[in-house]
């Protein structure tokens, strides 16, 4: 393996961490408007996210810095072809992370239904804008030997981008719904359980379409036709998949949580490995495609990045399990109280 | 209005809405663990009232921060993509080390500090907040690193039409790094001293809770006299730096316009661009500005009009914020030296209180001035020396950058208000509203 095939799987690894991670913060954002009947139960999903929500999210920035720093030329590419969608994304994260510390400020309702608002559109538009970019770049970005981007916003809304923000929202929808279950007790706890049951079936849809389409409208296959043990993963993964709904049936949260969460992963490389070694294909001519290999940093920079990310990812998970074990039990048991 | 400008003007915007919570967070964080330790270690009340009541300030102000921060990382893909390509080897290596080595352990313990009051022990909570406080300032070191690079950039060599790295470290230890790290930290936690001297005095004034802010007062105003000196004496060193390494910035911001020797300093100037000399020069200080530069009197500085007129950055704008800067800076010397000596009887001294009370906006505008001086000073070049600003912008669409350029106007612009309004409420709130 070398410097570039290492650093493009991490590549991918880290945005897998930040879909598990920020991914169940999403869902519950998005599941707000429907689950909460109350404000004590809209509380409840709050501080759900709460003492966790921020840490997920340098997932993001980190994913972010390592594309600019292990790929310069995808992050500039990338970025800047897919504008109006990431800033969009931007947008609606600020107006997440804001609502949190804002929304228990003013004991007011209004007040309190502006943030709610903020949460929702903050947690289901990146969730779409994520999956449909992930799924455009899967198809191909019409972008010249230049990097210059030939398309409008509106490009990436396809039948097949679309398809992949359907498919990004549910994964996290389900991932969110355990989540919320496993926090929560009395009604909430049974609204949240049966609507991760539902969902399921949604998600079972819309990863079967997805898996059809690919084939249709990419050539993420062809990797796994040449090397078919590769087709492993898409097994483990849709085992995984299958897994959500049998620990969800014997009422085992934490395991269906971890299967959605290993459902995530395995849906992300499915992606990554299909790519490989493309980062951002381009559907004008394969020769303008910025791979693994023409879009890198030097050999020097990988290779001190390398060390860095060896031997602070690694301490960085070491302290997020141990935030994420301290809040393990549900909202407002012993110790954990409802800041927000 | 073109791509190049919209992205200019919301990459200023951008910056310096998010640097209006940045050093609140840098200096406050230190604040509160101070307090914290001293409650964990005496387990004197009045000291987590304390914590518990700046940190309702420092919360609101540090969720601004972050949120604010996120688009900048992605600014520089979205807006700059020419120049990312240019110096992701080295610039993006920067950032991204920021981000796993720092940004991640404020911000996972974050959320450990706001929940954890009853998971973890006072002197384990006490220790998170030091870690807090610890990492926002590593935080702050890499990204000035990777800023200094801009300003100057040492460690590069020039290899498949991009900059590459050659040594890391020469680029983390440049001592342009060292010192734009120490003054920008200096002045950051002088901003926070003021903020929280600023409420104190109101409550001062106030006579309310006057153990609680009169306890409060005495560890800022020690805490923001040692970093006014600091900001200062350590800026006067930048001086020689910019005559060797940014000579137009140095010309710019003095308004200095032809090259020569034993070069003064004005007090007095109205600089006048379009005919490059300075329309009224008054009272000036012999040989200052030789000496500042080179450290001798008759040294020769060189003026605007020896570079290429392609190659100086604007002037007016350079030479206001140098002198806001410095003129505030003294300022902060000095109100801080008679709040040292007024320390414990502030109560007598209304006017001074009041004085204090008034001057919380005056750091937020020395911290603005000295990174319009930086980033506007290094103009045309967006590194210096090595690539223009205008080469680094982005092949995108005008409409989309004037979209998101309106976009954030509103956005952050509502968010400042609703900011500003939360925290100024929770402030004259006062401790008792706080369950300790």
């Amino acid at each position: 393996m070398d410097l570039q095939n290492i650093w493009f799987f991490l590549w991918g690894l880290l945005w897998a961490v930040y879909f598990i991670s920020d991914g169940f913060d999403f869902g519950v954002g998005t599941l707000l408007p429907f689950l909460a009947k109350n404000d004590e139960e809209k509380r409840v999903m709050y501080n759900s996210m709460g003492p966790l929500w921020d840490g997920n999210e340098v997932w993001l920035i980190t994913a972010g810095g390592v594309t600019f720093a292990a790929f310069p030329q995808v992050y500039a590419v990338m970025f800047s072809s897919l504008y109006s969608a990431l800033m969009l994304i931007l947008f609606a994260l600020i107006l997440r992370g804001v609502s949190f510390e804002f929304r228990h400020q003013i004991e007011s309702p209004g007040w309190k239904k502006i943030w709610d608002s903020c949460m929702f559109i903050g947690s289901v538009l990146p969730a779409i804008l994520f999956g449909a970019a992930f799924a455009n770049i899967f198809r191909g970005i019409p972008i010249d030997g230049e990097g210059i981007y030939h398309g409008t916003l509106l490009t990436l809304l396809n039948p097949y981008g679309l398809l992949g923000g359907v498919l990004f929202l549910c994964f996290f929808l389900v991932h969110g719904s355990i989540w919320l279950a496993i926090k929560s007790e009395g009604d909430l706890h049974e609204r949240a359980k049966a609507a991760a049951s539902k969902l399921w079936i949604v998600l079972l849809a819309a990863a079967v379409v997805f898996l059809i389409a690919s084939y249709f409208a990419t050539n993420l296959y062809a990797n796994y036709l040449a090397s078919p043990a590769l087709f492993l993963v898409i097994i483990v993964t849709v085992l995984a998949l299958l897994g959500i709904r049998f620990y969800l049936s014997k009422g085992a949260l934490w395991k269906a949580w971890f299967s959605s969460a290993v459902t995530i992963i395995g849906a992300t490389f499915y992606g990554v490995i299909g790519l490989f070694p493309n980062m951002f294909p381009s559907s004008m001519d394969a020769a303008f495609s910025l791979t693994a290999y023409n879009a890198s940093s030097s050999q020097l920079t990988l290779k001190i990045m390398l060390v860095v990310a060896l031997i602070f990812v690694p301490i960085v998970l070491i302290y997020q399990i141990w935030a994420y074990n301290l809040f393990k039990d549900k909202v407002g048991s012993e110790g954990y109280d409802k800041v927000y | 209005m073109d791509v190049l400008f919209l992205s200019r003007l919301q990459f200023a915007a951008a910056t310096m809405f998010h640097f209006l919570f940045v050093p609140l967070t840098l200096g406050l964080s230190i604040l509160m663990a101070v307090m914290e330790t001293k409650y964990a270690s005496t387990g004197d009340e009045t000291y987590l009232k304390m914590t518990k009541f700046w940190g309702k300030l420092f919360l609101i102000n540090f969720a601004l921060g972050v949120v604010t921060g996120i688009t900048l990382e992605f600014q520089f893909g979205t807006n700059w993509s020419r120049y990312s390509e240019f110096v992701g080897d080295i610039f993006g290596s920067l950032l991204a080390i920021e981000a796993t080595a720092a940004f991640f352990l404020e911000s996972t313990l974050i959320g450990v500090w706001i929940f954890g009051w009853k998971k973890l022990s006072a002197k384990a909570h006490a220790f998170v907040m030091w870690l807090i406080a610890i990492a926002s300032t590593l935080s702050a070191v890499w990204i000035l690193i990777a800023n200094s690079w801009m300003q100057h950039p040492v460690g590069y060599v020039m290899r498949n039409g991009r900059a590459e790295l050659e040594s890391l470290s020469e680029i983390i230890f440049q001592r342009w790094a060292i010192l734009e790290f120490v003054h920008t930290a200096s002045g950051a936690y002088v901003l926070s001293a003021f903020f929280v001297m600023g409420i104190s005095a109101y409550h001062l004034l106030k006579k309310q809770n006057v153990e609680f802010f009169a306890r409060s007062f005495k560890i800022a105003v020690v805490f923001g006299f040692i970093f006014s000196v600091i900001v200062a004496g350590e800026g006067h060193m930048h001086g020689a730096d910019l005559a060797e390494k940014q000579p137009t910035k140095l010309a710019a911001m003095e308004s200095h316009w032809e090259t020569e020797s034993s070069a003064p300093i004005y007090m007095f100037v109205i600089p006048d661009e379009k005919n490059e000399k300075n329309l009224v020069e008054f009272l000036p200080i012999p040989g200052m500005l030789s000496m500042l530069a080179n450290h001798d009197m008759n040294s020769e500085v060189k003026g605007l009009k020896d570079f290429p007129a392609d190659e100086r950055p604007p002037v007016l704008i350079n030479f206001i914020s140098f002198r806001l800067m410095v003129g505030l800076g003294t300022l902060f010397i000095l109100v801080t030296a008679v709040g040292l000596l007024l320390r414990n009887r502030l109560t007598d001294y209304p006017l001074y209180l009041k004085i204090m009370l008034f001057s919380i906006p005056l750091p937020y505008i020395a911290n603005q001035a000295g990174w319009i001086l930086a980033e506007v000073g290094r103009q045309p070049w967006i590194v210096y020396g090595l690539m223009k600003t205008s080469d680094a912008v982005s092949p995108v669409q005008t409409p989309q950058v004037f979209t998101s350029f309106v976009a954030f106007l509103v956005v952050y612009g509502l968010l400042g208000a609703i900011g500003f309004y939360l925290i100024v409420k929770n402030a004259k709130k006062g401790p008792d509203a706080i369950n300790a």
